[in-house]
């Protein structure tokens, strides 16, 4: 067994909530994760279930208020701007909007070299790295010096991909990285990130809505609901087969892409929402 | 579709290569903006050539000469102290605009970096800067101004750094809020993790969005600081030992019966500067906006410039699966939809779309984006936005062709015979009006019914459409129900007024899976029991899949494949739709679990300190 890279244990965000001594809103109620060097972490839920707060909570984006994210064995969920610096170089980030992701005045150069110069890489060397940057995501080299308008959804999240690896980093958070794309460029996308997963062996948090999504490209899967993971197993076992009735009713809410077993699913998943209404009157009752 | 490949015109890419110099170039063709570039473009050459321009020293007076009219030696005549009236208004421009620089740039400096700080650290920072600009803002100008000449002497420079001062929240106000605006823009959060400290974030990421709304503002104080100045002067308020266009109306006011003349050119020189930094900044501002809107529109019909017109494919056809005796409600026939571009030329969205939905049938019309499939439903609705226009082509709906319907004819049609339901259920409710009340008055309207009868409708239907508490829904406002909520209200709405017709864009999209599920089932039941048609845009196959009894695939404004719901999924046969098919996830095999190739891969990596 490996050691894992990362481990979130029993972790809570509160977000203040405006107003004279009003109770802060728990986006987190004591979240455990952990994710293994080279593994894809997926984790599914709704609008508000906390997903994309555990992400930016690892990045640091986040007001942590209790329990504790471990990086290699070192305490982040606390540290400082400063000290929170230093770590640019080992998690990155893909974020779900291609279009407000990229400054869309700095040309492509410029946003890409810009963790480089954190790091003081040379002038020379940050350029040679820009073009091996797009070449590892599919793009020709002369897309550095456009500007972001001049790209597609699909072509900025390459770009986004891009700026995430630029540091060589041990972890990326994806926060819904092809939600926002088509159909067909989102299977390109996410054949991207497998791609450069089994070459780099760069670890993913992969927060997404999509279950099906998650299924494509998660070792394991953890599914959140009202700010608690209800869920967290083996990819395929958590997407096909759930234990718990919240994902049961999210795996059998996605309409399949055949009429016929659409129909099977529907009759399904009325039958479910029956059944478990049932347990819950049954529950009340006791 | 290939997305990977750059295949973009090499012209859009050279004009925005150089943002700068496209922008100074449009301001040229700009006439406003060319009459005041002229204008100031003449003012700073006059302020940098005065000395050249005049040998006359503007302040050597000459008392054997006082109100000359014009004349070879004095070509503007003299003043009440035998001065040169040009030399002065020369030289005059010197001061008058320097000072006016100063007050402003005093102004931009502090209102911009206080901005910026309390907009970007917020909390401890913007409380405070907040609190000290509304006490600036509460303090009476002139009294501040005579105050400070008082207390400091007489001073053109000391008073315009003052004025400075008292206009910092000008600029202060405009850049924190388009701070706040920028602030939370997922690049700034990717800057921070990617170790970007603050000071650089500001100047890089957060500076340069917010630079075009300060350079115009920059303009329209100076303007502002320009007749302040003159007005000082002219009060007896400012230096009298330095000419400027202030003190110049200062001396003519005095002599106005004698020499009527001497008010004229420093009133000139005032209105017409600050006038032309006005209109400057108005039209800069004009063509920033301008560009925002072409950039949109660019984006709306991106498709049809990517890839080549294909009208002279033909569709794929699939037969009918059986006999289907229901009449055709609407019929499309060869639809072209056009954006006329500002240089005149027509962009073209929909290449002749031809498609029918009959009486009782859900029918899909399923695309990726920039496929025109909703531009498609628009026209329909006669709903395109601006600059959008039908070019060719019919749409039959129930004998009628809605195409060359008058205006006022379309009116009667839409909400009555054909309703709309929206993608995003929020901005599609009036936030200041209640649920209930933008649900019963187009009822009132539609079917001619009475307040009371309409309310009590409207009850009804938000009780059909599964919203439990019908009554405080009614009378709640749209900020205070959910996403999900708000699309069962528009559905409501949608078939308030028994339509044959409901046309239903991308309806679960901006929803939650299992919200979606219950949406689905909703419509589904509806559809039933009302027996209306439904035409439904969408990029979900597993929506078509619950919901279609007939599918149109569009790429690049034309379908390609259109049939029953059942033979396309069963036996796609247009190379696109198949290779839509194969994108799709659902059901594909899992990732499977980490093995330790993996892990060792990771491991000869080694780990970087």
């Amino acid at each position: 067994m490996t050691e894992s890279l990362l481990v979130i244990d029993n972790l809570e965000v509160e977000y203040p909530v405006k107003g004279f001594r009003r109770k802060p809103f728990r986006a987190l109620k004591g979240v455990s994760l952990d994710i293994k060097p080279g593994e894809c972490v997926g984790l599914v839920g709704e609008s508000g279930s906390g997903k994309t707060t555990l992400g930016r909570a690892v990045l640091g984006l986040a007001p942590v208020t209790g329990g504790s994210i471990t990086f290699k064995g070192a305490e982040i969920g606390h540290l400082k701007r400063r000290a929170r610096r230093a770590l640019s170089e080992e998690i990155q980030v893909v974020f779900q909007d291609p279009y407000s992701s990229l400054n869309p005045s700095l040309t492509i150069e410029q946003s890409l070299t810009e963790p480089l110069r954190v790091t003081k890489v040379s002038s020379p060397d940050a350029s040679r790295r820009v073009r091996m940057l797009l070449d590892q995501v599919g793009l020709p080299s002369n897309a550095a010096d456009r500007l972001p308008r001049e790209f597609s959804g699909g072509q900025r999240q390459r770009i986004a991909i891009a700026r995430a690896l630029a540091l060589s980093p041990q972890l990326i958070v994806c926060d819904e990285p092809v939600s926002a794309l088509d159909l067909s460029t989102q299977a390109r996308v996410l054949d991207l990130f497998k791609d450069i997963q089994e070459a780099t062996g760069v670890a993913y948090l992969f927060v997404s809505h999509d279950l099906a999504v998650v299924r494509h490209l998660s070792h394991r899967v953890a599914v959140m609901y009202h700010g608690e993971i209800v869920e967290y197993g083996e990819g395929d076992k958590v997407t096909s087969d759930p234990e718990h009735p919240y994902t049961q009713r999210l795996l059998l809410a996605a309409p399949v892409p055949d009429p016929i077993r659409q129909e099977q699913r529907r009759a399904d998943r009325s039958r479910l929402i029956e059944a478990q209404k049932e347990i819950d009157l049954q529950a009340s009752v006791h | 579709m290939t997305e990977s490949a750059l295949n973009l015109s090499p012209d859009p890419a050279s004009e925005q290569r150089a943002v700068g110099s496209h922008l100074a170039r449009r301001m040229l063709r700009n006439a406003t903006g060319l009459a005041s570039m002229i204008v100031l473009g003449l003012i700073v050459l006059a302020a940098i050539l005065a000395p050249l321009l005049t040998q006359t020293d503007p302040a050597l007076a000459d008392v054997r000469s006082i109100l000359q009219p014009s004349s070879a030696a004095h070509p503007l005549g003299t003043d009440s102290a035998g001065r040169d009236v040009l030399a002065r208004l020369l030289h005059g421009t010197r001061y008058s605009i320097a000072g006016a620089l100063l007050g402003t740039t005093v102004a931009a400096m502090i209102g911009v970096i206080g901005g910026l700080l309390a907009g970007y650290y917020q909390k401890g920072f913007e409380s405070v800067s907040s609190w000290l600009v509304s006490a600036i803002m509460a303090l009476p100008g002139i009294v501040v101004l005579l105050a400070a000449r008082a207390v400091l002497g007489p001073s053109l420079w000391m008073a315009m750094a003052v004025f400075g001062v008292l206009l910092a929240p000008a600029f202060y106000r405009l850049t924190y809020t388009a701070v706040v605006n920028v602030r939370h823009e997922l690049f700034v959060d990717a800057a921070r993790v990617s170790g970007v400290g603050d000071l650089s974030i500001i100047g890089r990421h957060i500076l340069s969005v917010v630079r075009a709304p300060i350079i115009i503002q920059f303009a329209f104080v100076m303007g502002i600081a320009i007749a302040i100045q003159a007005g000082l002067d002219f009060l007896g308020l400012g230096d009298q030992s330095v000419p400027t266009w202030g003190n110049m109306l200062n001396d003519a006011f005095a002599r106005m019966y004698k020499s009527p003349v001497l008010i004229v050119w420093p009133s000139l020189a005032v209105a017409l500067t600050s006038t032309a930094l006005a209109l400057f900044a108005n039209a800069l501002r004009d063509e920033l906006e301008r560009s925002g809107k072409t950039k949109k529109r660019r984006r709306l019909a991106g498709a049809a410039a990517a890839a080549p017109v294909l009208a002279g494919e033909e569709a794929v056809v699939h037969a009918e699966l059986g006999e289907d005796t229901r009449a055709d409600l609407l019929t499309v026939d060869s639809l072209v939809v056009g954006y006329d571009q500002p240089d005149g030329i027509l962009k073209q969205v929909v290449n002749g779309v031809s498609l029918r939905v009959k009486r009782g049938e859900v029918h899909g019309l399923i695309g990726e984006s920039g496929s025109g499939k909703t531009q498609t439903a628009w026209s329909i609705l006669r709903l395109l936005p601006d600059g959008g226009r039908i070019v060719a082509g019919t749409v039959n709906f129930d004998g009628k062709d809605l195409a060359h319907l008058s205006d006022k004819e379309m009116q009667k049609v839409r909400g009555r015979r054909i309703s709309y339901i929206p993608q995003e259920p929020m901005s599609n409710l009036d936030p200041s009006f209640t649920v209930g009340s933008q649900l019963a008055e187009p009822m009132r309207l539609a079917l001619g019914i009475s307040a009371a009868e309409a309310k009590k409708r409207a009850l009804e239907l938000l009780a059909r459409v599964g919203i439990p508490n019908p009554e405080r829904t009614y009378a709640a406002y749209p900020h205070e129900v959910s996403g999900g909520m708000a699309q069962r209200v528009l559905i409501a709405g949608a078939v308030s007024c028994e339509p044959d017709l409901v046309i239903a864009d991308e309806p679960t999209t901006a929803l939650d899976v299992t919200v979606q599920a219950e949406i689905l089932d909703l419509l589904r039941g509806l559809q039933k029991e009302l027996g209306v048609s439904i035409l439904i845009v969408t990029h979900n196959f597993g929506v078509v899949a619950d919901l279609c009894d007939r599918v149109s695939v569009m790429r690049s404004g034309l379908i390609v494949e259109t049939g029953p719901a059942r033979s396309i999924f069963a036996d796609p046969r247009h190379p696109y739709t198949q290779d839509l098919f194969a994108a799709i996830l659902e059901d594909g095999a899992a990732r499977g679990q980490l093995d330790h190739s993996a892990d060792r891969h990771t491991a000869t990596q080694g780990v970087t300190p």
